[in-house]
């Protein structure tokens, strides 16, 4: 059975959740789409298009310039507001906590950082001259930029960090975070991950490598993790932040406790740069040290939410994965690809999916994988399609993510 | 023909309000950029940019810094597009 071996004082647990991903501008929105099966996947209009063979992402749902200010989604990168409209809702949902501020640390991922900010001011560089490239511009393509914006709105003095790891970056960060908590450097933080790379360059780039799914007459039915018609992800944009305290601090405050992070795993392949090892020999060995980290089997896995990009290659492999770190175990766990509807956030993917992965212990519901019609003959693992699963009471959670550079991260999470 | 003292106010308040969101009647000369209207180095620096680009005038670097007050600014504007 699951159970923790630490003290209410290394424990590490979830209490506020905050997001805005194509699906929706909070996490209510998202958890609701998550659910229904809903696609955040829209065919571009840009008129950069044409210069791509794709032309369909997954924009979030709700603009920033909606919910911030003119002058301050000005001072920021797109990314960077996308992780201010997730803190703020993650720190309100937790209820505010009253907190030293030395006592106090963010931990804000991003995989590529402030990309739009670059080519923009680039842009004007050659257009305008030297004298109209904005005096924020380097505060706002820094990758740590989302980082330090969310630091100064919580007043977040014990630490402000920015894990860039791809792909893994948003679960990078939590793992990151809970180890500050754990190791004493930290009572409460906030951390997540950010991306908002949906431009012409990163496209070109991803496009070049064959990564993204050129299904452009159907935009939402182009993510298909799992299924024989998949080939290549959709390239998605937002955030997720999660605030994180000790089971101690959270319940001498009363907070509300969603999860706790039980376990989490960080390796790395050394295979190749962008093609996961074919075995996943360093993605099982993430996942198995997720859940011993959690004093826990592989029997105890209920759920995996996994990495999952719609690759032909990659959800195979992660297959494998999973199969290996959890033997005959793997069949006791159903597992939900929910890029199928977000589509990919890259650097906030892993803490997109770390929320949804709570929710689904929370609620004792595992969220759909949608379009997945024709399963691939390779892939063995039980997937929730058609309507969301119930889950079992009790067991592990499991939230996969894996990066461009060999990145494997497991986070285990269960509920207190 | 040189724009009026009060056309170049209403201009810079514009540019004021735009980059820092301070309403426009806020913007009045004797507020000093600094204390009064709590505007930093890095936004000033993005108002002189977008004051030089709108009234066709040069303010060198070394010049901003004398230029403590929003009446400092509308007088230099002038002098320089005169």
């Amino acid at each position: 059975m699951t159970e923790s071996r630490l003290t209410d004082a290394q424990r590490v647990v979830v209490t506020g959740l905050g997001a805005t991903t194509p699906l929706g501008g909070d996490v209510a929105s998202t958890w609701e789409g998550l659910l229904a099966g809903r696609s955040g996947v829209k065919a571009l209009t840009e008129d950069w298009v044409d210069l791509l063979p794709v032309s369909i992402a997954a924009p979030v749902a709700v603009e920033p310039s909606e919910v911030l200010p003119v002058p301050q989604t000005k001072r920021m990168d797109r990314s960077g507001q996308f992780a201010l409209i997730a803190a703020r809702e993650a720190w309100a949902h937790a209820g505010a906590p009253e907190v030293d501020p030395e006592r106090k640390g963010v931990v804000i991922a991003s995989g590529i950082g402030g990309v739009t900010t670059l080519l923009s001011a680039y842009d004007t560089l050659k257009e305008r001259g030297a004298r109209r490239v904005l005096p924020m511009t380097v505060p706002m393509l820094m990758p740590n930029g989302p980082a330090a914006v969310v630091g100064l709105e919580l007043t977040a003095r014990a630490g402000v960090h920015t894990p860039v790891s791809a792909c893994s970056s948003g679960a990078e960060a939590i793992a990151y975070a809970a180890d500050m908590i754990r190791s004493g450097r930290a009572d409460v933080v906030a951390a997540g991950g950010t991306e908002a790379a949906i431009h012409v360059l990163p496209l070109a780039g991803f496009a070049a490598m064959q990564a993204l799914s050129t299904r452009n007459d159907e935009p939402q039915r182009a993510s298909r993790p799992y299924d024989k018609g998949r080939d290549g992800f959709v390239l998605g944009e937002g955030a997720g932040v999660v605030v994180l305290e000790t089971l101690e601090h959270a319940r001498a405050r009363g907070a509300t406790i969603y999860a706790e992070v039980a376990g989490q795993g960080i390796t790395s392949d050394a295979h190749h740069m962008a093609q996961p090892d074919p075995v996943g020999a360093g993605a099982a060995r993430a996942m198995q040290e997720a859940v011993r980290s959690a004093g826990a089997e592989p029997g105890d896995v209920v759920h995996i939410n996994a990495h999952a990009t719609s690759t032909p290659v990659g959800d195979v492999a992660e297959d494998k994965a999973i199969r290996a770190a959890l033997g005959d175990a793997t069949d006791g766990a159903c597992v939900s690809g929910t890029k199928s509807m977000t589509g990919h956030l890259l650097g906030a993917a892993g803490a997109v999916e770390a929320i949804a992965t709570i929710l689904a212990l929370h609620h004792r519901t595992a969220p759909v994988t949608t379009n997945l019609e024709d399963i691939d003959d390779d892939v063995t693992l039980d997937v929730v399609r058609g309507e969301p699963r119930e889950l079992p009471e009790g067991g592990l959670g499991l939230n996969n993510s894996f990066g461009f550079g060999g990145h494997n991260v497991a986070l285990a999470f269960r509920t207190v | 023909m040189a724009a009026s003292e009060q056309e170049i106010l209403e201009g810079l308040a514009e540019i004021v309000n735009e980059e820092t969101g301070i309403p426009t009647g806020d913007v009045q000369p004797d507020k000093s950029f600094t204390d009064d209207l709590d505007i930093d180095s890095l936004s000033m620096m993005t108002i002189v940019v977008n004051a030089e680009e709108k009234f066709g005038v040069r303010i060198p670097d070394d010049d901003v810094k004398g230029l403590s007050t929003v009446g400092d600014a509308v007088a230099y504007i002038q002098k320089a597009s005169a």
